[in-house]
């Protein structure tokens, strides 16, 4: 198994967690391994919570952290494995098992009925009643007591929908706690909070810890993890990489923990020529969608020039879909501006991007990329069906729709049961994303956006892939690529933005940086207070 | 495989359920039957199932409205929007062509044609409304042209009763529509049938076209499956939606034309409106006739036909009320809804399995994984 790493430090502190006193564990994942089809989300993850600790979950997006919770919160069914609680095997089917457990979760995006008010919320489900009354009173009385014990301070009457997302928060902890929860599971939960609010979370978590309450804390923000919490498991790609003992090690170490090192797909790529400028953006903001009045992307300005690959790193979630989004056209920008090839393009339709040549290999290839119930030909022209080329008074001329998709086909190796006829859901995820990268490669362009354009694809595939975009560059087009894979970014970029929380946080030289030092400005641990001046140099 | 063969199985694969769906629609309506009056049932059946083709000009003068309503649901169904106003759209139809026939005198033929423009007008009026509404503030259109549909109808009752010149008021309906403004019969001899059975027909054959063959039902088809797609793709779904609306409710309206102006000697029915505060049923008939020909123009015309002949069969079946055609239409409804999924759960095992073998491949990340949790979110959001 590539990525297997040679920290002794790992071993050590398996070695002592396992001397460790059953009697302290109250919950034991031992062996989790749950299984989607096509993969293992879960394999063999053993995680053990002591009785008043704090302790991490640390990992990549898509390394099984969100699965194993739901394990524990009975959301899943394990294939194998078992939970034990106080040393109990314990059967958790669903959500309701692990409350009658004392197990509560706190999810990343908040479960509240908008229009209930705080104190209708809480109470939800477990609401105090005589005779089929429901007696508010008694119920007011005891989160008030909670909320002043542990400082979680909250508005009882106010609707959810005019709360701040901190309350919003405060309300969930506070559910739990009504439960009378002893294992809370905190998902992300700085992730929508301001710094003011982030402080004031981690001591109310670090005050839990002190009254005996266990904390699972999931997050992949590595100076949280070194603030508050007493040990952390690592996930990578399913599986367990190890348990640490936090104080014993640096960030630059868990950082390389979660991410591993070991894959090194080269590619082959001169060094680049870069020429005039074909993107420019210039202070670009893009308001929040789940959040009201806050903004994904925060006055972000970058270039990009013909002939060089430029390539946004970050951890998914912190606003490289908006600006891409807005780049694109799918969503409005709210402030700042967008420059194609000297054309100002703010508020340009998609049709006038496409045209002024812009091209786009989503994110989301199901949701945007395809037409899933069109045939394959038809997916080759979906922004081309109305060019003189493929359509005369009207009507589409198949035969050149056709002839056309044929040749891409060949050109771009799409296999597929019935060629050009071959209705896309019907093909496999690796070739559905090599006909979007196909048609787009293809079309007329001077600006490539690629998102993720390997995700869930094989090796060779992407390899493929990684190839194209290189003879894109040397062919003098300006490639933007976002992705969530640091390997894909060391060995594509020409230059690296990392993006943080809205914000472009620092500009780097792939080659004169390392994995760690990306890792670090990824996470937030470290940023140049000038990138931004940097950036639009 | 050669293209032609893959085409027949297509059209089979397509009609099939259909096809199940009658048949099992068929027994579930005897079974009621033999429930309600046993003695009569096999005769009963019998003349539902074979009394429609001694009078196929009828079958076909009632067919003739259910094709244009259905037409109208189907098509703005294949741009995913659900177009349940037909029967507001038809009944303004009907009386834009009634008001023509009535108030505008004008030889012939240029007359009726003219009555057919006015409720192609007026339907697609009734359309463009809630098509205006949903393109631009995103309401949905389920809600605006149910009320519209009683907007539309008060209004066009009101109307009828306030006009001295087609009012009737002691017999509570119009005048009959003048016999030179009536479409021209074919067959002759106070035939049913008549030119407007030919023009639904043609009409379905174009909007065939038009979906299947222009880069207008290109767009229309790729919104329909996928919105976010044609977005992408730089479709523009504001004015494709409007212009889906005003084509849906311009064919629900002619729909209400080629009934009012067809002369019939069925008693009773055509060549007059009665105004007494009811919904067209043709719009909610073209709403399971759209379905049961799976939205697809040509099927509409088989399912409006097949429609309207159980119907004829169900008013001369002795001993039972021509309702009892409404319920086997209800059962038959229903099944092509449940073959539909049990089709779509076939083809998505086949289609798990292909990609179950193509695992190599096919290598899911697991976030990809958490598609239910996501899903929920995007519900939320919109």
């Amino acid at each position: 198994m590539p990525g297997t790493l040679n920290c002794p430090l790992i071993d050590r502190h398996i070695g002592r967690k396992e001397r460790c006193g059953l009697e302290n564990n109250i919950i034991e994942m031992l062996h989790i391994t749950k299984e989607f089809p096509g993969i293992v989300a879960n394999d063999d993850i053993t995680l053990t919570i002591r009785k008043g600790e704090i302790h991490a979950l640390l990992g990549e997006n898509g390394a099984g952290k969100s699965t194993l919770m739901s394990v524990l919160f009975g959301l899943y069914n394990p294939e194998q494995g078992e939970i034990r609680m106080n040393g109990q095997a314990v059967n958790i089917s669903n959500p309701n098992d692990a409350t009658a457990l004392g197990i509560g979760m706190v999810h990343q995006h908040f479960k509240l009925v908008e229009c209930f008010t705080v104190l209708e919320n809480i109470i939800l489900g477990v609401e105090p009643a005589k005779a089929g009354f429901l007696r508010i009173e008694e119920a007011r009385a005891k989160v008030m007591s909670l909320s002043e014990k542990y400082g979680l301070q909250i508005d009882p009457d106010a609707r959810i929908e005019d709360i701040s997302v901190g309350m919003q928060q405060r309300t969930e902890i506070l559910k739990m706690l009504y439960r009378d929860n002893d294992v809370l599971i905190f998902d992300e939960p700085t992730a929508v909070l301001t710094p003011q609010e982030i402080t004031e979370l981690m001591e109310i978590i670090r005050s839990f810890a002190a009254e005996g309450k266990s904390i699972l804390f999931i997050s992949h923000k590595l100076n949280e993890i070194m603030a508050v919490a007493d040990r952390c498991t690592v996930l990578r790609k399913g599986k367990c990489v190890g348990t640490v003992d936090v104080k014993a090690v640096t960030p630059e170490e868990l950082s390389r923990m979660m991410v591993g090192r070991d894959v090194q797909l080269k590619v082959e790529k001169s060094k680049a020529h870069p020429g005039g400028v074909i993107l420019d953006v210039q202070k670009l903001s893009v308001p929040s969608k789940t959040h009201k009045g806050k903004r994904s992307v925060k006055d972000v300005s970058f270039k990009v020039h013909s002939g060089e690959i430029v390539c946004i790193a970050g951890i998914d979630g912190n606003g490289q879909t908006e600006l891409i989004s807005a780049l694109t056209g799918l969503e409005r920008a709210s402030a700042g501006s967008i420059g194609l090839c000297g054309n100002d393009i703010t508020r340009a339709s998609i049709r006038r991007r496409s045209k002024l040549g812009m091209s786009h290999i989503p994110e989301d290839r199901h949701k945007h990329g395809l037409v899933l119930d069109f045939s394959l030909a038809d997916n080759m022209v979906l922004q081309r069906y109305w060019q003189p080329e493929f359509e005369r008074g009207g009507f589409i001329r198949r035969a050149k729709i056709r002839e056309y998709s044929d040749e891409l086909i060949k050109k771009y190796d799409v296999r597929s049961g019935e060629g050009s006829d071959s209705i896309v859901r019907s093909m496999s995820g690796g070739n559905q994303q090599k006909a979007i990268v196909a048609r787009e490669m293809d079309r007329e362009h001077s600006l490539l956006v690629a998102v993720q354009p390997t995700r869930g694809l094989d090796v060779g595939a992407i390899e493929y892939i990684h190839n194209c975009i290189v003879r894109e560059r040397d062919g003098g087009a300006a490639v933007l690529l976002i992705s969530f894979e640091l390997d894909e970014v060391m060995n594509l970029a020409d230059r690296i933005l990392v993006m943080h929380g809205g914000e472009i946080v620092g500009e780097l030289d792939p080659e004169r940086t390392n994995v760690r030092e990306v890792g670090l400005y990824m996470a937030g641990s470290k940023r140049d207070d000038s990138a931004e001046t940097e950036a639009m140099a | 495989m050669n293209s032609n063969d893959r085409g027949v199985k297509k059209l089979l694969l397509g009609i099939l359920p259909s096809l199940a769906a009658i048949a099992i629609g068929l027994i579930f309506g005897f079974i009621v039957m033999l429930a309600a009056a046993p003695a009569n049932a096999l005769s009963g059946f019998g003349t539902v199932l074979t009394r429609g083709f001694t009078r196929m000009a009828d079958v076909l003068f009632y067919a003739t409205p259910i094709i244009m309503t259905g037409l109208s649901v189907g098509f703005a169904y294949r741009m995913g929007l659900f177009n349940i106003g037909a029967s507001g759209q038809y009944t303004m139809g009907m009386f834009c062509a009634m008001y023509a026939a009535f108030m505008l005198p004008m030889p012939r033929p240029i007359n009726w044609i003219v009555c057919c423009l006015a409720a192609i007008a007026g339907g697609a009026l009734w359309g463009a409304i809630p098509g205006i509404f949903k393109a631009l503030l995103n309401i949905n259109e389920v809600i605006t042209s149910i009320m519209f549909n009683y907007i539309g109808m008060y209004i066009v009752d009101e109307l009828v009763r306030n006009n001295a010149v087609m009012y009737v008021a002691v017999k509570a309906r119009t005048n009959y529509i003048p016999e030179n403004v009536q479409l021209p019969s074919i067959g002759g001899g106070g035939s049913s049938l008549n030119i407007g059975t030919i023009i639904a027909i043609v009409l379905a054959v174009l909007l065939f076209i038009v979906l299947f063959k222009t880069t207008f039902g290109y767009e229309l088809r790729a919104t329909g499956f996928n919105k976010f797609a044609a977005k992408y793709a730089g479709m523009n779904s504001r004015r494709n939606i409007i212009l889906t609306m005003i084509i849906a409710g311009a064919l629900a309206g002619l729909g209400g034309a080629l009934y009012i102006l067809s002369p019939s000697s069925i008693q009773g029915a055509s060549m007059t409106y009665e105004p007494i505060n009811v919904i067209a049923e043709e719009g909610f008939n073209g709403i399971a006739v759209a379905l049961l020909g799976c939205s697809h123009p040509i099927g509409i015309v088989f399912s409006a036909i097949f429609v309207s002949f159980i119907q004829r069969g169900g008013t001369a079946a002795v001993a039972y009320k021509p309702e009892i055609i409404d319920v086997m239409i209800a059962f038959i409804i229903y099944f092509s809804a449940f073959a539909m999924f049990v089709r779509e759960l076939v083809l998505g095992k086949r289609r798990r399995k292909r990609a179950g073998n193509a695992k190599p491949e096919g290598n899911i990340t697991a976030d990809e994984i958490d598609a239910p949790m996501i899903e929920l979110d995007i519900d939320k959001e919109e």
